[in-house]
C-alpha cells in the first residue's frame, strides 16, 4: 500500500438553509405533490391498464362530480380538519397525541348514548347542550389520562395515547352490541331515524345549497378553525405552548408550570377530539362502529405536520387529501377494487409531501468546498 | 368460584397454550424487527404497515409461483414466498430509511404515513387480487400454506403433550425464536451489534469514534422492517393457510410495537413476551362471559401494555430504557 493518504470530496454535501423566500417552498411543494400524482398516475396504469388522464377524471367526478358528492367531500374534510385543529395545539408542544381516534370515538359513544336515551324527551336546545357538554367531557377525560402520567411520571405518550384507540374501539364496539338495533346483528343502526331528534340538520335554512348539504359542519368547524388560529397565535396559553415546544428547560426557566400546560393543552385537544365524535354521530353519521372514526387520527398528525400548525393551510391540505381519498374510493369501484385504493393513493402523495421538505430545509452543494455557514 | 375455575381450566390446556404461541409469534417478528431500527435510533410507527407488505408480498410470491402450476412443490412456493415477502417489506423499510435518514423527515410523521400506505397497500392487492389476476373468488395458495404448516415430524405426533406444545408448529414459529435470540446476541456480544447501540444511543459520538451512522441507520431500519415483514408472512401462510382476508391481521403491529417496551428493547425477553400477549389476546374466548362482555374482556392486552408502560416509567432503571436518540435525526453539521 502506498502511503498516500487520499482525502475524500464528498461528490454532494448537504448545507441547512437559513431560509428560503415564500414563493419557492410553495414551489417546491406543489412540485413535490405533482411528482407524486405522476406516480400514482403510474400506479393506477400498472394495476387497471386504462390512460391515467380518464382515471383521474373520474377521480374528479367522484370526490366533486354531483351536488351530494361535493357535500361529502366537503364532510369529511370538515371532520378531517376538526381533527387536525384539535391534535395540534398537543402537537405543537411536542406531545404525540396518536389517540384522536379513541378520544372521537368516546366522543362518538356518548353523544349517541345522549341520542338513544334522552333524544325524544328533551327539548332540541337542551338536547343539543347536553350532547356537545357530554362529547368535550369524555374526549377530554380521553385525552387526559395519557397526559397526567406524562406530566407525572414521563410516561411515554405516543403508545399510551395509541393503546387508548383501542380501548375506546372495544368500548365502542361493547355499545355496538348492547345497543345493536336487532339481535345478533352487532350494529346499532340509524338512531332516531323517525323524529330525527338530535341530527344536525339544515332543513330551517333557505334551500340554497339543495336539500342535502352539511352547512352547518362547514360552519361550526371554520369558526373553529379561526378560533384555533387565535388562540395558539394570540393568546398567552398559545404562547406557553410553543415555549413549552421549543425546549421544556426554557419554559421552566421562564417560570411556565410545564406539567401545568401539558395537562391543560391535553385537555383542549381531547375536548375537540370528543366534540369532533359529536360531529360525526349528530352531525353526518347518526350512528357509531368502530369505524366511525376510521383512521383519521392518523392522517391528522400528518396534515396537521405539513401544515407547519398553521390552521388555515391545514384547509387546503385536508382537502386535498380527503379529494384524493374520495376520488380514489369512485376509481375502486368503477374498476371493481378494493376500497383501500384510497390509503395507498394517499400513502404515495404524504411521502413525496414529506420528502419535498427536505429541499425546503437543506440545500444540496455538489462536489468541491461549500462556503461554511455563518 | 365456578367462573374462576373455567378460566383456569380453559388457560391451563394443550390448545390454550398452542393458540397464544401462534398468537404471539407474528408479534414476536414484528417486536424482533423493530428492537433492530429502535436500536439505531429510528422509532419506526411503520412497522404496522411493513408487516402488511410482508404478508401481501408472501401471498403474491406464492401466488406467482403456484398459479398455472399443475403440481406445485409446497417447497419452491416457500421460497418464493419467502422471497416476495422480504423483498416487500423491504420496500417499505426502505421507504422509511430514505425519508428518515437521508431526507430527515420527521420519524413519527413517516411512520404513520407508512402505515396508512402499507395497510392500504396490503389490503388493496388483497382485495383485488382476484380481479386484477383474472381469477375467480379469493385467492388461495393451498400448496405454499400446508409447506407453511408443515409440523416437525415424529416430534409432533410421538410425545403427546409435549409434542403439542412444543413441536406442533411450522417451521416459522422456531425460525421467530431464533431471530430473537440471534438478535440479542448481535445486540449484546458482537463489535457491529455495539456499534449499532452507539448509534442509537448517541450518534454524534459513534460519528467522532468514525462509525458510519447513516450504514448502520440503514442496515438496522432494512433489515428490522424485513424481519418484521416475516410476521405478516406467518399470519397469512400458517395462520390463513395461504389465503388473504381484508384487515385480518388487525392491530397486530400495534401490538407488535407496544411488545418492544414491553421486553425492554431485549429480544430475548419478547419471546415470553409475545407468547404472553397472544395468550392476553385470545383470553376472551375462554372467559364464560357474554358477547357484550367478551368486547370489553379484549381490553386486556392494551390495558397490560399501559400498565407497563406506566410500571416503566416509574421505576426508572438505567437498563430499562428506550435507546437515547431514539426519534431524532441526525445531521452532522448541527452539533
Amino acid at each position: 500500500m502506498s502511503a498516500e493518504v487520499k482525502r475524500k470530496e464528498p461528490f454532494i454535501r448537504m448545507v441547512k438553509r437559513d431560509s428560503m423566500p415564500l414563493w419557492k417552498s410553495v414551489l417546491i411543494r406543489i412540485a413535490a405533490i405533482l411528482i407524486s400524482l405522476v406516480v400514482c398516475a403510474f400506479f393506477i396504469y400498472l394495476i387497471t391498464h386504462s390512460n391515467p388522464v380518464q382515471v383521474y377524471r373520474s377521480m374528479v367526478d367522484g370526490a366533486v362530480g354531483t351536488g351530494r358528492r361535493t357535500w361529502n367531500t366537503l364532510r369529511d374534510t370538515m371532520i378531517l380538519l376538526a381533527t387536525a385543529l384539535a391534535i395540534t395545539p398537543a402537537f405543537k408542544m411536542r406531545f404525540w397525541n396518536i389517540g384522536a381516534e379513541g378520544q372521537i370515538l368516546v366522543g362518538g359513544i356518548v353523544t349517541a348514548a345522549v341520542l338513544r336515551y334522552c333524544g325524544e324527551s328533551m327539548p332540541t336546545a337542551v338536547l343539543f347542550l347536553t350532547m356537545v357538554a357530554a362529547s368535550l367531557a369524555a374526549g377530554m377525560v380521553w385525552g387526559l389520562i395519557p397526559a397526567i402520567f406524562k406530566a407525572k411520571w414521563n410516561t411515554n405518550e405516543t403508545l399510551f395515547t395509541l393503546m387508548m384507540n383501542y380501548i375506546a374501539i372495544q368500548l365502542t364496539s361493547f355499545f355496538s352490541i348492547v345497543w345493536e338495533a336487532k339481535k345478533g346483528s352487532g350494529t346499532i343502526g340509524t338512531i332516531n331515524q323517525k323524529t330525527q331528534a338530535g341530527w344536525i340538520s339544515t332543513k330551517f335554512l333557505p334551500d340554497i345549497f339543495g336539500n342535502f348539504n352539511y352547512s352547518i359542519n362547514v360552519i361550526i368547524v371554520i369558526a373553529l378553525t379561526i378560533g384555533m388560529f387565535v388562540y395558539l397565535k394570540y393568546t398567552k396559553q398559545g404562547y406557553e405552548i410553543s415555549v413549552v415546544g421549543q425546549s421544556e428547560n426554557t419554559a421552566r426557566y421562564a417560570g411556565i408550570n410545564v406539567k401545568k400546560v401539558i395537562m391543560r393543552t391535553m385537555a383542549i385537544s381531547g375536548a375537540i377530539c370528543g366534540f369532533t365524535g359529536f360531529l360525526l354521530v349528530s352531525g353526518s353519521s347518526h350512528t357509531i362502529s368502530t369505524s366511525t372514526a376510521g383512521g383519521r387520527g392518523f392522517t391528522a398528525i400528518i396534515v396537521s405536520w405539513l401544515a407547519k400548525f398553521n390552521p388555515f393551510v391545514m384547509i387546503l391540505i385536508s382537502f386535498f387529501l380527503v379529494f384524493m381519498g374520495n376520488g380514489a374510493t369512485q376509481i375502486a369501484s368503477e374498476f371493481q377494487l378494493n376500497e383501500s385504493a384510497s390509503e395507498v393513493i394517499t400513502g404515495i402523495i404524504l411521502f413525496f409531501i414529506l420528502g419535498s421538505e427536505f429541499f425546503v430545509n437543506y440545500k444540496l452543494v455538489f462536489g468541491g468546498h461549500a462556503k461554511e455557514g455563518k | 368460584m365456578n367462573f374462576l375455575w373455567a378460566v383456569f381450566k380453559g388457560i391451563f390446556s394443550v390448545t390454550f397454550v398452542q393458540k397464544a404461541i401462534t398468537q404471539g409469534i407474528p408479534m414476536l417478528f414484528g417486536a424482533t424487527g423493530e428492537i433492530i431500527t429502535e436500536k439505531s435510533g429510528n422509532l419506526n410507527l411503520g412497522i404496522p404497515g411493513i408487516m402488511y407488505m410482508g404478508a401481501i408480498g408472501g401471498l403474491t410470491g406464492a401466488f406467482i409461483y403456484e398459479n398455472g402450476n399443475e403440481s406445485p412443490n409446497g417447497l419452491l412456493g416457500i421460497v418464493f414466498a419467502a422471497f416476495f415477502c422480504l423483498l416487500f417489506s423491504l420496500l417499505g423499510a426502505l421507504i422509511y430509511s430514505v425519508l428518515t435518514i437521508s431526507l430527515r423527515a420527521n420519524q413519527n410523521v413517516t411512520g404513520l404515513a407508512l402505515t396508512t400506505f402499507g395497510v392500504g397497500f396490503g389490503n388493496f392487492l388483497g382485495g383485488s387480487f382476484s380481479k386484477i389476476t383474472g381469477t375467480a373468488g379469493q385467492i388461495t395458495v393451498y400448496a405454499t400454506g400446508q409447506a407453511f404448516r408443515t409440523k416437525i415430524p415424529f416430534l409432533s405426533d410421538h410425545l403427546g403433550p409435549v409434542g403439542d406444545i412444543f413441536f406442533s408448529y411450522g417451521f416459522l414459529t422456531y425460525l421467530a425464536i431464533i431471530i430473537a435470540l440471534l438478535a440479542t446476541w448481535f445486540l449484546t456480544r458482537t463489535r457491529a451489534g455495539l456499534n449499532l447501540r452507539a448509534v442509537g444511543e448517541n450518534s454524534s459520538a459513534a460519528d467522532a469514534a468514525s462509525i458510519n451512522v447513516t450504514k448502520y441507520k440503514y442496515l438496522a431500519t432494512c433489515i428490522g422492517g424485513m424481519i418484521s415483514g416475516l410476521g405478516g408472512l406467518y399470519f397469512v401462510m400458517e395462520y390463513l393457510g395461504g389465503t388473504w382476508q381484508n384487515n385480518g391481521f388487525g392491530d397486530r403491529g400495534w401490538l407488535a410495537v407496544a411488545l418492544v417496551i414491553f421486553a425492554t428493547w431485549k429480544p430475548a425477553r419478547a419471546i415470553w413476551g409475545s407468547i404472553l400477549f397472544g395468550g392476553l389476546y385470545i383470553l376472551f374466548a375462554y372467559v364464560p362471559l357474554s358477547q357484550s362482555m367478551q368486547e370489553i374482556f379484549k381490553m386486556l392486552p392494551y390495558l397490560v401494555t399501559i400498565l407497563v408502560l406506566v410500571v416503566t416509567s416509574l421505576q426508572r432503571k438505567k437498563e430499562n430504557q428506550p435507546p437515547a436518540g431514539l426519534g431524532l435525526p441526525y445531521f452532522r453539521e448541527e452539533r
